[in-house]
């Protein structure tokens, strides 16, 4: 064996290594980042995250709507009440009777019991209130619920996953599953799992949802974008959630 | 009125380096983009960030269309004596905001 080969192969059973000695391969986009994005999420001082976060602090405080509650009336301190909730959603709605988002079931609270207007998909309020939330599950694990209403929903995610769309006839899973840690032009293909969202993305200049990055990727590989809100992209997320199962929320997240 | 993060370390000893980390949210529109539809989007930019300590200017930037939205900048000074930071962002459009933290020097 030349001492190249020899280097590789070691190389090789170091690498299987860590994998083997965590026991997954999962890994979440923050791995995939340069250590200057990574420094810039690990500190809340220069997360740009945490400017929606506090604007979500002081929404969760005020009353809103024609029943002048807040959603601290009903749900208390958000540092307790709100401890893993993000980490369960998608989740299924029996009013609804479908799985709603986080963001969704956001603004189905205000229209229910706060009698308030729904807020605007990726408007600043939604986006304030949603990574709010999501702060109080960072570092727990993605927990799916075990609900056989879901399973439908999963599977359709699942297929949409796994079904070639637009015209340059990609699947999410082809580049993803199939070539996640490879580039794509300048930038890494992570392995899009929704531990971080919503993120703040350095080329958004902006926090937004995990629709709103669904819905870039459809547009990117040019197929029809359903529009905010639509069922596919929450049966997505609900197979994307399942999918990322156990890992860690690093919400709200920073991603190139 | 935008939201600021400003985080300075509480207290310090006198001499000591203190470091200050700023974070304002603003679109920093560069006046350069153009909408869907073709129209210029016009330019919305904070042009001045002043830090005064107890009333003494001790650090300033200019800002330019090349900086991002959300600006963070982060900045050293010398802890002096206890007393106040006052961080001041000015811009287009009247755009003026200042922050204040309290320091305490032992």
């Amino acid at each position: 064996m030349s001492r190249i080969a020899r280097r590789i192969a070691a190389i090789a059973l170091a690498v299987a290594g860590v994998a083997h000695a965590q026991g997954d391969a999962r890994r979440s986009g923050f791995d995939f980042m340069s250590p200057a994005t990574q420094a810039m999420q690990r500190d809340d001082t220069s997360n740009p995250a945490m400017l929606w976060v506090g604007d979500g602090e002081v929404l969760w405080r005020a009353a809103a709507g024609r029943a002048g509650k807040s959603c601290a009336d009903c749900h208390g301190d958000a540092k307790t009440g709100m401890r893993g909730v993000a980490a369960r959603y998608p989740s299924y709605d029996l009013t609804a009777a479908r799985p709603l988002t986080l963001a969704q079931r956001v603004d189905a609270c205000r229209v229910r019991h706060q009698q308030a207007p729904t807020l605007a998909p990726e408007s600043r309020e939604r986006l304030a209130l949603e990574s709010y939330v999501a702060l109080q599950s960072r570092g727990m694990p993605i927990a799916p619920p075990d609900d056989a209403r879901l399973a439908p929903y999963r599977e359709r995610g699942e297929k949409l996953w796994r079904a070639r769309v637009g015209q340059l006839d990609l699947a999410c899973a082809q580049c993803h599953d199939a070539h996640a840690g490879e580039r794509l032009g300048g930038s890494v293909v992570p392995q899009a799992h929704p531990t971080g969202y919503p993120i703040y993305r350095l080329e958004w200049q902006s926090l937004g949802s995990l629709e709103r990055r669904l819905r870039g990727c459809l547009f990117g590989v040019r197929a029809q974008v359903p529009p905010a809100g639509a069922i596919e992209l929450v049966e997505l997320e609900v197979w994307l959630a399942a999918r990322a199962a156990g890992m860690a929320v690093d919400a709200p997240g920073v991603r190139p | 009125m935008a939201r600021a993060i400003v985080t300075v370390t509480q207290t310090a000893k006198r001499g000591d380096v203190i470091e200050i980390r700023t974070l304002i949210g603003h679109p920093m529109e560069t006046g350069f983009r153009v909408t869907g539809e073709g129209a210029r989007i016009p330019r919305d930019l904070i042009r001045k960030l002043t830090c005064r300590y107890n009333g003494d200017i001790v650090f300033g930037a200019e800002f330019f269309p090349a900086i991002a939205a959300n600006p963070f900048v982060a900045f050293h000074t010398i802890a002096t004596e206890s007393g106040t930071l006052s961080l001041t962002w000015e811009g287009d459009n009247g755009f003026a905001q200042t922050e204040t933290v309290a320091i305490r020097v032992t």
